[in-house]
């Protein structure tokens, strides 16, 4: 315990010298005058094709400007945003409660009967909640549990890790700049890049199962059992973006100010009591963030799942997001009523973990 | 010997390492291989030729077995180093194997064929990191296509999210306008109400105006995200007013103003807000999934997964494909990895 809590709680800080590695980079490509040259020559070209097309817009909007004046301007620079945003965003959210309240399977609106709330009926129709075997649409309480499980444990997971991953990063080590890069790296990479990645590693002839059958163990069907499947597609998320929530804790933490660690110091405190008092209430307001974000990312899985089990084995690894598109595009009987009507469900718990985070994000300002 | 060990446990004001600081370096190389292994394992595989890329257990090197040309044969022969009944090694090249017997030739004296049980022979091997796989793969896999595509796409989207979004911070940081608190709040409130919420309707709406099928109905419905707005105009209005009325006494327009003054002030800004895009767009796939049915309209992603949905799949033009799908990200995090990190600690978004 001495031992763990001497890694975890004993924070250092060192200002990271970034500033002058960046001069020392800058100055080594002026040195090279042929990468000077050609760079300044493409700036100039650039900034020549730049000043170019402002030219020429100009042309039109010097015009428009005179008729319509200069505070109107302003709706001229929305427009294109507002047009775009309501077109594609605001219009279909609209449309999707018509959709939730229509007869399927027409796709065109014209088309669909108006017929309530049948399709939430049929969807919140159980004989009992905790049996999706007993539901009109088990496959929706299928999601849903599915999706719960892994929230939770994914969640819980990679809070976890992160946290412990920043509070290491922060202490005094070499090449912090290095091991940041390297826990985030995997973030960048694509979902379906991440999925065939474990795919190929926990296969049934994977290097996984090469190891286990090589020390003389049976080899795990990883990928064909639902505990394993589950298991994996938990781990598999956890390790593509934890990175990004070690990086945000690891901002939180370096903004505890190092005179408090001191004074504590001063008046004795051990270093478990360090984290207990100070580093856990500073570092509160960003853990709520995290929370908040990894919990609204984990409710829609989709991407990784896909590509990674294709919701199977069976509906073991079936979530919400993949009902939905599941109803709407990929089955052979389109439903998408009902496909609407279960992401206006999901919506609901969104924007309820939505509002949470705006609130959490105010008490902290 | 004890120099360099004194240099690797030097730290920072205490005199040596501590178990503590052990632990920490142990954690953090643990992380390292758990980060990179995989990659790595997917890079070194992509290498395999298709016969080894099956071989269980696998192997850590991609090998290659050696073939030689023998007088005769139209095709290069495997070969094998085979025991014979003597006890000697000799290097045969393989004809043809029928059920547990091997049917091999001496190169040096194609005419006689020696027969010996398949359990005498080992593949005489080297370590190879030929570029088959690829060659194949961006051959049978329409690779070309897909990378335009998704170049187009991400090229394009990120250009247009950063012009719109810009235009739009601009107006909602330097303009009082009647509506502009709306518009905000609005796009706030849209904030995270992501595409998967909404995907029956927009994808009504994209079928309505025919882009299904299309490059443009993947990039122009992802262009205007509040994301970017609100990122830019919290840059924005950290800028002086006072320039932009300098410059209306000088006559400048409006537009001059956005696109002389305010845009190369934001460039750090637009420079977060545009490796976002391109991380998004390049990555994106339920999208680009829901609106191209047709495969010559395929991102890479969506190539990719369809690629290995198909029967008989081929894992070893597979991972090659996957290599050159994460290769450009890779790069661009390498290069700008210290910006990328710093701008979305500061940020907070993804």
């Amino acid at each position: 315990m001495v031992l763990t809590s001497r890694i975890f709680l004993c924070p250092d800080f060192q200002p990271r010298s970034t500033y002058r590695q960046e001069v020392i980079m800058t100055q080594m490509f002026m040195h090279n005058k042929f990468v000077s040259r050609v760079s300044d020559r493409f700036n100039r070209w650039a900034q020549m094709a730049y000043d170019g097309l402002i030219s020429l817009v100009d042309f039109v909007f010097s015009p428009l400007q005179q008729g319509i004046g200069m505070k109107r301007m302003a709706y001229v620079f929305v427009l294109p945003n507002l047009a775009i945003f309501g077109i594609f965003i605001l219009f279909p959210m609209l449309l999707n409660f018509i959709y939730a309240f229509t007869q399927d399977p027409n796709f065109f609106l014209p088309d669909r009967a108006w017929i309530g709330t049948q399709n939430f009926n049929r969807l919140l129709t159980c004989q009992d909640f905790l049996q999706p075997g007993s539901c009109a649409e088990d496959l929706f309480w299928r999601s849903i549990y599915n999706t719960i499980q892994f929230v939770i444990l994914q969640v819980g997971l990679m809070v976890l890790f992160s946290l412990i991953t920043a509070l290491i990063l922060n202490r005094k080590i070499k090449a912090r700049g290095f091991f940041r890069s390297v826990f985030f790296y995997p973030v960048l990479l694509s979902p379906v890049v991440v999925a065939l990645l474990w795919k190929w590693i926990l296969q049934d002839n994977g290097l996984f199962n090469g190891v286990i059958t090589s020390l003389g163990f049976p080899s795990v069907p990883f990928m064909t059992d639902p505990t394993w499947a589950r298991f994996w597609v938990i781990m598999i998320s956890t390790w593509s973006n934890m990175g990004f929530y070690t990086l945000i804790l690891l901002a939180g933490l370096q903004s505890i100010p190092t005179e408090m660690y001191e004074a504590a110091r001063m008046d004795g405190a051990t270093d478990f009591q360090l984290f207990q008092k100070i580093v856990l209430p500073m570092l509160m307001p960003t853990m709520l963030v995290v929370l908040v974000l990894s919990l609204i990312r984990a409710v829609q899985v989709f991407d990784v799942v896909y590509a990674f089990t294709g919701g199977g084995p069976g509906s073991a690894t079936l979530y919400i997001v993949q009902y939905i598109y599941r109803n709407g595009f990929s089955s052979p009987v389109k439903q998408f009523g009902l496909a609407a009507a279960a992401s206006l469900l999901m919506a609901i718990v969104l924007v309820v973990l939505t509002l949470a985070q705006l609130k959490l994000r105010n008490e902290e300002a | 010997m004890g120099a360099v060990l004194a240099f690797l446990t030097r730290t920072h004001g205490r005199k040596r390492m501590d178990m503590a600081d052990i632990m920490t370096y142990v954690y953090l190389c643990l992380g390292v291989f758990i980060m990179f292994g995989p990659v790595l394992w997917l890079i070194l595989s992509s290498f395999k030729t298709s016969g080894e890329i099956v071989h269980f257990p696998p192997r850590i090197l991609p090998y290659r077995q050696d073939t030689v040309q023998v007088a005769g044969y139209d095709t290069p022969l495997p070969l094998y180093n085979v025991t014979m009944k003597d006890g000697s090694v000799v290097q045969l090249a393989e004809v043809t194997r029928i059920g547990l017997e091997s049917q091999l030739v001496d190169p040096k004296n194609p005419a006689q064929i020696i027969k010996v049980n398949i359990k005498q022979r080992v593949p005489v091997e080297h370590i190879d990191f030929g570029l088959d796989n690829y060659v194949e793969g961006i051959n049978s896999f329409n690779f070309g296509v897909y990378l335009w595509n998704s170049v187009i796409v991400t090229l394009f989207a990120t250009l247009l999210t950063l012009l719109v979004n810009s235009m739009a911070a601009f107006a909602l940081s330097k303009y009082k306008f009647r509506g502009s608190n709306a518009i905000f709040m609005t796009m706030i409130a849209t904030l995270m109400v992501p595409i998967s919420t909404i995907l029956v309707p927009i994808f009504l709406v994209i079928t309505t105006i025919h882009w299904n099928n299309t490059l443009i109905g993947i990039i122009i419905p992802t262009v205007a995200t509040p994301t970017g707005v609100f990122l830019l105009r919290q840059y924005m209005l950290t800028l002086p007013d006072e320039l932009i009325d300098a410059a209306r006494i000088d006559g400048a327009s409006e537009w001059r103003i956005y696109a002389q003054i305010i845009l190369p002030l934001a460039k750090p800004a637009l420079a977060v807000l545009a490796i976002f895009s391109v991380m998004w767009r390049w990555n994106d796939f339920l999208w680009p999934l829901v609106v191209l049915s047709r495969s010559e309209f395929f991102t890479l992603q969506v190539g990719l997964a369809s690629f290995q949905g198909e029967l008989n799949v081929q894992w070893n033009l597979i991972l090659a494909m996957t290599v050159l799908t994460l290769l450009p990200i890779t790069l661009i995090f390498g290069i700008l990895q210290e910006n990328i990190t710093t701008g979305i600690a500061t940020t907070g978004m993804k």
